[in-house]
């Protein structure tokens, strides 16, 4: 377990070897919470609420659902696919660790770093210029904590599978970028699922991606009640427990078809 | 299976699957529904063993299979065919267990952590293999003092030049003090001085504790100082195994002495002098050169100077002893069966 947490710890070293990105990352951030802020203040217009979400709750969600983004956000896909297509991987199988374990830290240390150094400081300078409510229960806190925890893990073992496929392609550049695309879309992340139509959301209640944001935003903006939060966090424990067996598949078979590349 | 061996191989084989484009922009179209697949065998029915302690050269021309049999000894690539023992383990089965026990360099491939100061990779790899502090600090202090790196632990790799990154990562694959070590090619680019550093380093382990290093490279100068005994590859399978020494006697048995003369000379006035010595004239690279190619005999040496000295005048000789360069390109050029005939 030792190396694991020193894994961590590497991981926050190389966030802080390149601090442009961390800025660079904090513009981008407050850019589209402020975008999505003013877009949805537009279509409220003097509406109170829209299906069951006030102005106000609507631009908590918004804000939560960027920031809780930089914690269960990586790259560990494509981090996976360079290390195949460079021939790194090759290294890394000569470890006495378990590779994807070995990622998933990384991708945490990561989250842990984005969460500690940029969306606290960034939460509160965004509560101080948009109108956002906290919750003030504990309870909501609690559960949104671990709502967190899953939609990372959730997110990364999607991003684990999508990585593993190119033990299998090569080259899957293209299914990364659809992958970003369809989480951004289908997790809850630009559009709450709520304001899907009823088929699109009987659909998505099938498919893993609204445990990523949809839920622990809706838990923090309290849009949730006490049965749905359990109902809820169920469903990002289910699928949590299930993605195991795709990848765990998938990575047996790489191991066996695995062909180093480039010497 | 013999306890002595550290690595022991069987009938090793490894095929891969490879597809062969067709040509033109029809045959890209055709591709993207069929392809046509070929097996391709990279390794063909290898068998050797390493004792432990030995220090082996492992070379071969590029894509004789050197890297993709280094890969199955690793673990990292699965054989198609065959059995592998490494260790007393297999290397595929038992992986997290098997790579505790080897050290491995990739002189193309960097293992420390491209952003961070070595020191932390140091630290992290600890940490992977568990290696205790005091085993850390006597076994690693030596390690950094020998390889002189102690000035470089708190820079980032990436500002490291090549020689110096090669160094660091000489010691990461050495910090848990494993018993067997592959080198692939871990002196490719770097200077003389880096090598010899590098070169003393290795003897120094292998003489301390034993290890056993089974080493590429495309420098035969390292095997020569390395290595008693070579495994040459070709085509994926084993052409020559043996000791380092008596390739040289079987191949390199002969002496050149080159004459410089003073006036021209030819085949036909040169040649009677040979007579009856089993030698033979070839041009030399310069002007009025000739080089005669003869056995390493003290008495035929001797002999065909005597003659030619006192016969025409010259104006420089020397002796040339067959490189080991020369007698590996002389066996990959003429095939296998002259070696085996000695």
């Amino acid at each position: 377990m030792a190396k694991y947490i020193e894994m961590i710890r590497i991981r926050f070293l190389m966030m802080l070897a390149y601090r442009t990105n961390y800025y660079s990352g904090i513009l981008i951030y407050s850019i589209n919470i402020g975008a999505y802020y003013f877009l949805w203040s537009a279509i409220y217009g003097d509406k109170g609420e829209i299906e069951g979400l006030s102005v106000v709750q609507m631009t908590t969600y918004i804000a939560v659902a960027w920031m809780a983004r930089a914690f269960y956000f990586n790259n560990i896909d494509r981090e996976i696919a360079q290390e195949i297509k460079e021939g790194k991987v090759a290294v890394e199988f000569i470890r006495p660790y378990h590779y994807l374990t070995m990622k998933t830290m990384q991708g945490l240390g990561e989250g842990i770093f984005r969460l500690g150094f940029f969306s606290v400081p960034g939460m509160v300078i965004v509560s101080l210029i948009f109108p956002i409510s906290f919750s003030a229960t504990l309870s909501t806190w609690l559960f949104f904590m671990v709502s967190i925890i899953f939609s990372f893990i959730v997110n990364t073992q999607i991003n684990l599978l999508t990585g593993v496929l190119t033990f299998f392609f090569f080259n899957n550049d293209g299914l990364i970028r659809a992958k970003r695309v369809v989480i951004d879309l289908f997790s809850g992340l630009l559009l709450p699922i709520s304001f899907y139509p009823g088929w699109a959301q009987n659909f998505m209640d099938f498919l893993p991606f609204q445990a990523i944001s949809y839920i622990p935003s809706m838990i923090f903006t309290d849009g949730f009640t006490q049965p749905e939060i359990w109902d809820a966090l169920m469903f990002q424990v289910v699928w949590a427990l299930l993605l195991i067996i795709p990848i765990q598949l998938l990575w047996v078979a790489a191991k066996k078809q695995l062909i180093v590349q480039g010497g | 299976m013999n306890n002595d061996h550290v690595i022991h191989v069987e009938n090793l084989r490894k095929d891969f699957k490879s597809h062969s484009s067709r040509p033109g922009l029809k045959g890209a179209f055709r591709d993207l529904f069929n392809r046509n697949y070929s097996i391709i065998s990279a390794v063909k029915d290898l068998s050797f063993d390493v004792k432990q302690g030995e220090m082996v050269g492992y070379i071969g021309e590029n894509g004789a299979g050197k890297s993709t049999s280094i890969k199955m000894l690793t673990g990292i690539l699965t054989p198609t065919n065959g059995e592998v023992m490494v260790n007393g383990m297999n290397p595929h089965k038992e992986r997290e267990k098997f790579v505790r026990s080897i050290g491995v360099v990739f002189g193309q491939r960097s293992q420390l952590w491209w952003d961070i100061a070595v020191q932390e990779s140091f630290k992290l790899l600890k940490k992977v293999y568990n290696v205790s502090d005091e085993d850390y600090d006597r076994h690693m202090n030596h390690v950094i003092e020998s390889l002189d790196i102690g000035p470089l632990l708190d820079k980032p790799v990436r500002k490291l030049s090549l020689g110096q990154r090669m160094r660091c990562e000489l010691a990461a694959a050495l910090l848990h003090n494993p018993p067997l070590l592959f080198l692939d090619e871990p002196t490719i680019g770097l200077d003389v001085l880096v090598k010899l550093k590098i070169r003393n380093f290795l003897k120094e382990m292998n003489e301390k504790y034993k290890t056993t290093i089974l080493l590429t490279t495309h420098d035969l100068t390292d095997i020569e100082a390395l290595c008693d005994r070579v495994i040459m590859l070709d085509e994926g399978q084993i052409i020559y195994d043996g000791a380092l020494k008596k390739l040289r006697s079987n191949w390199g048995e002969g002496k050149q002495i080159e004459f410089q003369f003073a006036e021209q000379q030819t085949k036909e006035t040169l040649s009677p002098l040979l007579d009856e010595l089993d030698s033979e004239w070839s041009e030399g690279k310069r002007k009025n050169v000739w080089v005669a190619n003869v056995v390493n005999d003290e008495n035929v040496i001797s002999e065909v100077i005597g003659r030619v000295v006192a016969a025409h005048r010259i104006t420089d000789i020397k002796i040339h002893e067959v490189s080991t360069e020369e007698i590996i390109r002389n066996i990959y050029e003429e095939g296998v069966i002259h070696g085996q005939i000695h």
